[in-house]
């Protein structure tokens, strides 16, 4: 806070207050040079694509330590599928994605874990007792989930309930409803083969290495091709350099990632599933419309109402949404166990809240990225798998994850009072 | 003022044409047992700047959040160009032409320039169903660069910064250039000038004066009767809810208004 000069805050009460007696003038506040809207710095860099660089960096510092501590087994191919099972089927960041949309609309979803085992829980009991065919089970336990979401959006968006309790309600309801639907068992083993093939499916080679090629190479088309439109209106762009390394930092990392699938097994089902979802829910967020009104309602609510875009069908749209992927969460479960369980893993729900937060989605709304979020998880993932191989228990793991969760808050909430009262 | 009897004729002419732009009637608001407005009636017509003027609490932010659709009338009739029409959201009132620029500003922080002059009606090149459209960056970039050139803003540095990082003029700007954007036919103004210093208020009034060369129907809420009687053309003072008389700026003293937004006995009411 410290950082800004006395003329900001001056700047800046004056912008709050919104003070009827304001003396001096905005003109000579920026220089001429600065008038040429165009100017790319290393701010822009870090503020922009690069916004996760320090939770990024951060991850890079823990990998490390973990690597040199556990005298190289963490940086194993064997290992890294492990930790990359652990955050997908776990499913620490898929839950992280819902979390994080829920977040952005300025909300919160306790109810998440809860209704993943729920789903999951429903899908197999359908499977299992009622001999509904998988794809029937797993569309079941789908729509269960966006029921649920309904409802969540419903009680939050027009009964104007506050959505920490929704959810919380929400969270020990279904904690019952799933013991209840599988009384009297406390496992229920799901013999389906398609259910249990999910996790086990392993991409071939050939699509490992094609699927995400492909999607890079789209990737980078489009910047070239928005970056050529912005040239032809007479737009500032952005130094190839920045370009090369936009496109060259995700495919660097993408090649190391399959590198390292392929050398054990290959690109398992689940993270070609949860990928997707993160692709999807990036690609709305970031370039379409209704992205944009999630922004603007959890930047301001009041401000989109007025602009006509439909907060309350939007905060509906992002609870079942939300609850939506939850469902889809509960069956990568469902097929990593072959079974569904009626107690619902406690940590799970904190993870997926905690990646998001870590990975810089706002807790106040409308700030955060979805790459954030694969960072955050990762983050947490780390700390959970690299805790575990150097043999220390849960107990320690949880201080660690609690510690690395209050850091990150605490750089929201000065981030948030920065952009509140001066931003610069 | 020197530029009021260069303005003045031509919503005089306006006047004797007949048909306001916008005319409400009989418009009644209660807020529980409070009575907010009682059967107001309000007009203005083409090209011409109407100051609507009155002390804390005469209802002005009421009638101006009944035109603009937020809070709507509990009854009374509105008329666009003559026709009768309904206005019970922002979205009617938007499609009806009529923009509004709150004292608020109505900007979300966390969001750019660009996205803010768009929210809620942003280019798109692709439509899709139910996710609006694939957003069309830069086109909606482009043009916003035009529009500030056009209002003369000068003092923004990049369009892409969240507009948290302005100051309250360059807030102010923005929130104006956001209606211009829109080819509006009536632009309601919600204290438009305060919280402005010098340089940035005598913008925002020429600003209104171009507003109305464009033939636009301009409302002003104003605190301020010096800036007032710089750039309007007929006053509308409301007092406790009610229309305590219309005033053109030329045949009138600031006295005059004043006496009847506190109901003095002097004030010529027509």
């Amino acid at each position: 806070m410290n950082i800004e000069s006395p003329g900001d805050q001056e700047e800046r009460s004056q912008a709050v207050a919104g003070a009827t007696a304001a003396i001096v003038s905005d003109e000579p506040e920026v220089p001429e040079e600065a008038q040429k809207t165009g100017g790319w710095s290393l701010r822009d860099l870090v503020r922009g694509d690069l916004g996760q660089l320090p939770v990024f960096i951060g991850l890079v510092v823990i990998a490390s330590g973990f690597e040199i501590w556990t005298g190289g087994t963490f940086l194993s191919s064997e290992n890294l599928t492990n930790l990359a099972d652990q955050v997908v089927s776990v499913p620490v960041l898929g839950l992280g994605i819902a979390a994080a949309l829920v977040l952005l609309i300025g909300e919160i979803d306790l109810s998440l874990s809860a209704v993943a085992y729920f789903c999951g829980a429903v899908t197999g009991v359908l499977s299992v007792h009622h001999g509904w065919s998988a794809v029937q089970a797993m569309l079941a336990g789908i729509v269960v989930g966006m029921t649920i979401g309904l409802i969540n959006g419903v009680c939050v968006a027009v009964l104007r309930m506050p959505s920490f309790i929704v959810t919380l309600a929400g969270f020990i309801f279904y904690q019952g409803a799933l013991s209840h639907i599988l009384q009297p068992q406390t496992t229920l083993q799901i013999f389906d083969p398609t259910i249990a093939g999910i996790s086990n499916y392993v991409l071939p080679t050939y699509l490992g290495i094609l699927l995400p090629a492909v999607i890079l190479a789209v990737y980078a088309a489009g910047i070239l091709t928005e970056r050529a439109r912005r040239q032809q209106a007479g737009l500032p762009v952005q130094p190839l350099a920045q370009v090369a390394l936009q496109v060259g930092v995700p495919a660097v990392l993408v090649a190391v990632v399959i590198a390292v699938f392929d050398t054990y097994q290959g690109v398992p089902l689940p993270t070609v599933i949860t990928m997707a979802i993160i692709l999807i829910f990036w690609l709305i967020t970031t370039k379409t419309s209704f992205g944009r009104h999630i922004y603007a309602v959890g930047g301001n609510a009041e401000a989109a109402r007025r602009a006509g875009i439909n907060v309350v069908g939007l905060r509906i749209a992002i609870f079942t949404l939300a609850s939506t992927i939850a469902a889809v969460c509960g069956l990568l479960i469902d097929s990593r166990s072959v079974s569904a369980a009626a107690q619902v893993n406690q940590y799970l729900l904190l993870f997926a809240i905690a990646g998001a937060v870590i990975g810089g989605v706002s807790l106040f709304g409308g700030r955060g990225s979805m790459w954030g979020v694969v960072i955050g998880a990762l983050v947490v993932g780390t700390l959970y798998n690299g805790l575990a191989l150097l043999n220390v228990g849960p107990d320690v793991v949880l201080m660690a994850a609690g510690v690395v969760l209050l850091i990150a808050v605490l750089i929201d909430a000065v981030a948030r009072r920065r952009s509140v009262t001066g931003y610069r | 003022m020197a530029q009021n009897p260069a303005a003045s004729p031509m919503s005089q002419t306006a006047h004797s044409d007949g048909t306001p732009r916008l005319r409400l009637t009989g418009i009644n608001k209660s807020f529980g047992a409070v009575r907010a407005l009682t059967d107001v009636d309000f007009e203005v017509y083409p090209g011409e700047v109407v100051g609507l003027v009155g002390d804390n609490g005469a209802g002005k932010s009421t009638l101006i959040k009944v035109i603009a659709g937020v809070n709507p009338a509990d009854s009374g009739k509105i008329y666009m160009e003559g026709r009768e029409v309904s206005i019970s959201t922002p979205t009617d009132a938007t499609r009806l032409g009529i923009e509004t620029v709150y004292q608020d500003l109505a900007l979300a922080d966390n969001l750019d320039v660009v996205a803010n002059l768009y929210l809620g009606r942003e280019d798109v090149v692709q439509r899709i169903p139910s996710l609006g459209g694939v957003l069309d960056e830069t086109d909606m970039e482009r043009r916003t660069l035009d529009v500030l050139r056009q209002l003369e803003v000068r003092t923004i540095k990049s369009v892409r910064v969240p507009v948290a990082a302005l100051s309250g003029g360059q807030r102010q700007s923005i929130a104006v250039a956001k209606t211009i954007l829109r080819n509006p036919k009536v632009v309601l103004l919600d204290e438009p000038t305060a919280a402005l210093g010098v340089a940035q208020t005598r913008q925002v009034l020429n600003l209104i004066r171009r507003l109305r060369e464009r033939g636009l129907a301009v409302v002003v809420i104003s605190h301020n009767l010096a800036d007032v009687f710089e750039v309007v053309d007929r006053v509308i003072v409301l007092r406790l809810g009610r229309r305590a008389g219309s005033y053109d700026i030329r045949s009138t003293t600031p006295e005059q208004v004043i006496a009847a937004i506190t109901g003095a006995e002097f004030g010529r009411v027509d």
